[in-house]
């Protein structure tokens, strides 16, 4: 099947299986290999990008679905002038170890922010409940999330 | 894992999803949210022969208020529900337990229809919309019909739904008596070991995770009814369940544990 998606701003063609995952079409087909798979559960969110500016586990969702929508992965994020504010964040906080949920995280951070307002450390922590780091205890996530926010 | 090979068609319509479940038989499935289903395909527990994508189905996404009637489209996400704030003032127990679910992608992308027809017993919103009495509307070939939300689920992951209907939308009634929503569990992101969600201060109580389907608990009804104190009444939440079994719980602490947490809701919603 044909799809087409929209993804970092540029209209990206394909001919896919109706079975293949938005994150394989995204790795495998357009060779944005910024977005990580972390698990076979749609538990750990290392797959997160936006779908239409809300974030959406990509191994959760079948290429097809995405025919039409605007996709935006951690390639996409930064700007003419730089790094989007929630890099910015994650880099000066230190929110990070190995790096291996970062991508999905940075995403899903960006969706947080963008849906709910005056969110406190719990509300962080709340939000973020879909994305695993194995790494860093989430302190340093949810400092750079705040510090992303104000 | 990648799910196995798959055939495809896009249903834009309630009556296209009708149309391409008649044309392509048992075997294909609707697909709506994928939250439920694509984790199913990957892990091979369900290999449909064509998915009929109603992803796209404009038409049955919305919240209207009418008089004392709310009316739900099936492709309403679980986001839709937790934002709305037409919602949030007629009924915000569906409000707040939509918010319960999962995490946010999986709640920008799952449905109110797809967390329905799915019938999972561990599922949240519909043990909200049992305890408040909903109307299911399902459409076929020869048109539409309601189903009580108490007739609804015959069995474990099973529906009153034929082959070929669709879930088009759910009826509940504008309720802003007390309301509760208790959800236990012991990690973040999980499944309600046991949930109770209370309506109008015990009026309707519905239970998650208490047998093989979505339960109410109607002793606990009764009881209130009959005047009984939120101690009381929540003495018989366990009557009629058979709660199941697993790593996080046996039955008798799922039975404690709904004795408690409906005592909760009750004290919550003001019973
Ligand atoms: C990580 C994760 C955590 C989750 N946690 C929770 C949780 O805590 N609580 C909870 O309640 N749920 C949870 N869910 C499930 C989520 O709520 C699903 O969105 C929901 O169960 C199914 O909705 P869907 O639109 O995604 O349906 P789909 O996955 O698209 O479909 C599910 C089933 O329903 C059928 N179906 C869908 N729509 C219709 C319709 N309109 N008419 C007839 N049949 C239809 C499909 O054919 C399929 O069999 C979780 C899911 C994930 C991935
Ligand atoms: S890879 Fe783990 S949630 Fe998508
Ligand atoms: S930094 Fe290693 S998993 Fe999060």
């Amino acid at each position: 099947m044909e799809v087409s998606v929209t993804v970092n701003g540029e209209v990206r063609t394909a001919d896919v299986e109706p079975r293949t995952l938005l994150v394989h079409f995204l790795r495998d087909d357009l060779g944005l290999t910024g977005t990580n798979i972390g698990c076979d559960t749609s538990s750990c969110g290392a797959c997160t990008v936006l779908v239409d500016g809300r974030s959406a586990k990509s191994c959760t969702m079948l290429a097809v679905q995405a025919d039409g929508a605007d996709v935006t992965t951690i390639e996409g994020l930064a700007g003419e002038d730089g790094l989007h504010p929630m890099q910015e964040a994650f880099h000066e906080c230190h929110a990070l170890q190995c790096g291996y949920c970062t991508p999905g995280m940075v995403m899903a951070a960006v969706s947080l922010v963008d849906e709910y307002s005056d969110m406190d450390a719990d509300g962080v922590r709340e939000g973020l409940e879909g994305n695993l780091c194995r790494c860093t205890g989430y302190q340093n996530i949810v400092k750079a999330v705040l510090a992303a926010s104000e | 894992m990648i799910p196995a090979a798959v055939g495809y068609v896009r249903a834009d319509s309630v009556e296209a999803a009708v149309a391409a479940l008649g044309e392509h038989g048992d075997e294909a499935k609707l697909l709506a949210g994928g939250q439920s289903l694509i984790p199913l395909m990957r892990l091979r527990l369900a290999r449909p022969s064509v998915l009929v994508d109603m992803g796209r189905a404009n038409d049955l996404r919305g919240i209207s208020v009418d008089g004392d009637t709310v009316s739900i489209g099936a492709l309403t996400s679980h986001s839709d529900l937790e934002h709305s704030a037409e919602l949030a003032a007629a009924c915000p127990l569906l409000a707040h337990v939509a918010s319960q679910v999962g995490d946010p992608a999986v709640r920008h992308r799952g449905t109110l229809g797809g967390s329905l027809a799915h019938a999972d017993p561990a599922s949240d919103l519909p043990a909200a919309v049992l305890a408040l009495g909903g109307t299911l509307v399902a459409t076929g070939p020869g048109g539409s019909r309601e189903i009580a939300a108490t007739d609804f689920f015959t069995g474990f992951l099973e529906s009153a739904l034929a082959a070929d209907e669709v879930l088009a939308g759910v009826r509940v009634p504008v309720s802003t008596g007390g309301w509760s929503y208790q959800k236990f569990n012991r990690r973040a992101q999980d499944w309600a070991i046991v949930g109770v969600a209370v309506a109008e201060g015990g009026a309707g109580v519905g239970l998650v995770n208490m047998g093989s389907t979505p339960l109410r608990a109607s002793a606990v009804e009764a009881a209130v009814a009959g005047g009984a104190g939120a101690s009381d009444a929540a003495a018989s939440a366990a009557e009629g369940t058979e709660p199941p079994s697993d790593n996080n719980a046996d039955p008798a602490y799922r039975e404690h544990l709904v004795r408690v947490l409906t005592e909760r809701a009750l004290v919550a919603a003001g019973a």
